[in-house]
């Protein structure tokens, strides 16, 4: 089996141990090429992107200017923030010199002298391991001037790790610029296009943690090699974070095109107490959810998913068995992003918070059947009419949801008809701060 | 109350500022050295760092505002974060929520009168694999039960 990102071999997060193993050995064979070379490998390899849109990462750096006068920069993107995501966090910290060695080669591969770690602030504990094997790095000569001596180069480049503070939003790669330039971190209107006008107005390029730590191995062992494995048109393995009702929870490091069942049953120990599955969300909260009545065959990657009614996303499966009241999940989900909103867009700043009004009043009984199509007329008018890609996360569980689970949501609107309606007086516009105080219980 | 940087601080301050072309964008590590010395961002503290960086107090308001990790009010001396997002929800988070509201009377940013617990409801917390769980302060808390728990914060000192 193929663990390319996360190799089955102890203590690899120490840098004797990742020495030992052809540790740094990518990037001296990515030195004695040129940057054009290393682009035409990973374009050729079909690696594409871990951080949820799947973009093909070589293309994405022939991107930047070749030609420019100005600093170019790389910022690869640890903020792991959508639910059901806890990925970034095991390369953190069980193979971090796997990650700096891929920085290196890709600072190399697009003529960055700085590359920016951006680490969600909350992961306190897996800074830490990224900090120790940037600073054993720079004392090998790894990393920074020495590192023409070491690899006998013109080339160098610095690696600082920028921590987070707190805010889903800063995952959206030109939000995270911001927020490394000590900006309120707004998404930017695009275009510009980052590799035009990126950090600090500079060339720059955004790639996601496992996208990078991916790119040591397919330079030591060629693009052929990584694009053989798994499914063609979108190679390698994932890291497949699996959550919710299963008996073993937790990231499994697969080929891609593996059937969502093969790693709900095989790896993730199957449904807790063998229930059915009701719906499946396939890539985080903010992919569209699958019934689980619809995955048999299903596999995982790109277009698969993209043919079965969802996306990839970042590979965070969250399984829900049949007992799970879908109406609670949503109005949760929609809660996420009402408070993530940076609140730069009306639709979304606005939408978000009323999809959650209405979603609070199903869940407590007092739903009527016209708040079903209202709420996806809410999605459709938030779906790509927003700045960055928040909107849609919000708009599609949402519209999905309410889509292939109506029975449920129906029945619940029809239900609050009868039952005499909870006398807990509570209304939404008496509150000093109406919406915050919505309680998901 | 008036906030200066200890000598200490100010020295962290400009090792970290060598990693940013300018001194504004080194305002959010300058800012967590000001939260762990004063335990949170008071005005005061906010005065003093846009008086370091060169910018108007306002500028800083507005980036202590947008996160929700720089603290604007004080916390007690454990920060306890519930995460109910989807995962966590699933295996019980809603459970912790409201075990840990009954048994030390505390709603969403509330503070014990003795000032050593309080509480925020948080998202995501990317231990989705280990859920449900808690972070108090700087540390993870996971695979828990509403009574595991209470053992844990009841040993807090
Ligand atoms: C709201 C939002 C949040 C995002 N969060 C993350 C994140 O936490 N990590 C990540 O790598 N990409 C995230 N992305 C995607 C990034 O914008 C960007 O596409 C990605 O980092 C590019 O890396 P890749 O090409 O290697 O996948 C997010 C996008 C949006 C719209
Ligand atoms: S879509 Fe939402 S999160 Fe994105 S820029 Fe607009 S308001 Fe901000
Ligand atoms: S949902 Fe709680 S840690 Fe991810």
């Amino acid at each position: 089996m193929h663990r390319i990102v996360l190799p089955d071999i102890k203590n690899l997060q120490e840098i004797d141990v990742y020495l030992a193993n052809q540790g740094y050995y990518g990037a001296r064979l990515a030195f004695q090429k040129s940057p054009d070379d290393i682009i035409e490998i990973v374009k050729k390899s079909g690696l594409r992107g871990r951080g949820g849109a799947a973009f093909l990462t070589g293309l994405k750096w022939s991107f930047m200017p070749k030609v420019t006068s100005k600093p170019k920069y790389l910022c690869v993107n640890g903020d792991e923030s959508e639910p059901g995501s806890f990925k970034d966090r095991q390369i953190f910290e069980f193979n971090p010199h796997q990650l700096i060695e891929g920085i290196l080669i890709t600072c190399y591969a697009i003529g960055a002298q700085t590359a920016y770690i951006y680490i969600r602030g909350e992961y306190h504990k897996w800074i830490k391991p990224v900090q120790k094997a940037i600073d054993e790095a720079y004392n090998n000569g790894f990393i920074g001037s020495r590192m023409k001596e070491t690899f006998g180069t013109q080339f160098s480049c610095d690696i600082f790790i920028h921590k987070g503070a707190g805010a889903y939003i800063c995952g959206e790669e030109s939000s995270l610029m911001n927020s490394i330039e000590g900006q309120r971190a707004y998404p930017r209107v695009k275009p510009p296009f980052p590799a035009q006008n990126g950090l600090w107005g500079n060339p720059t390029t955004i790639n996601n943690v496992e996208t990078i730590t991916n790119v040591p191995p397919i330079i030591k062992n060629g693009s052929e090699w990584f694009s053989s494995i798994g499914e063609p048109k979108h190679p390698g393995t994932l890291l497949f974070g699996v959550s919710g009702h299963v008996n073993k929870p937790g990231v499994y490091e697969l080929p891609t095109g593996t059937l969502l069942t093969d790693i709900i049953e095989k790896y993730a120990g199957g449904v807790i107490n063998a229930k059915r599955i009701k719906c499946i969300i396939p890539g985080g909260t903010s992919m569209p959810p699958l019934k689980g009545d619809s995955i048999e065959g299903l596999k995982m990657d790109a277009e698969s998913l993209r043919a079965a009614g969802s996306a990839i996303g970042t590979g965070g499966i969250i399984v829900m068995d049949e007992d799970t009241d879908l109406v609670k999940v949503l109005a949760r989900m929609t809660k996420f992003y009402y408070h993530e909103s940076c609140g730069q867009c009306t639709p979304c700043r606005e939408g978000t918070g009323w999809m959650l009004k209405i979603l609070k009043r199903i869940l407590d009984g007092k739903g009527t059947k016209s708040d079903l199509d209202l709420l996806i007329s809410i999605a459709n008018n938030i779906d790509g009419n927003t700045v960055c890609a928040l909107g849609e996360a919000a708009a599609w569980p949402v519209k999905f949801t309410i889509a292939r689970f109506r029975d449920e949501f129906e029945n619940r609107v029809n239900e609050s008809i009868q039952i005499p309606v909870n006398n807990k007086v509570h209304s939404m516009r008496k509150t000093k701060n109406p919406i915050d105080n919505i309680e998901i219980r | 109350m008036e906030f200066k940087f200890s000598e200490e601080n100010l020295q962290k301050i400009a090792s970290v500022q060598k990693n940013y072309p300018d001194k504004r964008s080194s305002i959010m590590p300058v800012l967590y050295i000001a939260q762990e010395q004063n335990g949170w961002i008071s005005h005061e503290v906010m005065a003093e760092v846009a008086h370091l960086l060169e910018i108007t107090e306002s500028e800083v308001y507005g980036v202590v505002t947008f996160y929700t990790m720089y603290h604007k009010k004080q916390v007690g001396k454990f920060h306890l974060q519930v995460c109910t997002n989807v995962s966590c929800m699933l295996r019980g988070g809603y459970d912790i929520w409201n075990k840990i509201k009954d048994k030390y009377n505390l709603e969403d940013g509330g503070v014990t009168q003795d000032g050593k617990l309080s509480l925020e409801e948080v998202e995501c917390m990317g231990s989705c694999g280990t859920a449900p769980m808690i972070a108090i302060n700087e540390d993870y808390f996971e695979n828990l039960t509403p009574e595991k728990v209470i053992e844990i914060i009841d040993s807090l000192k």
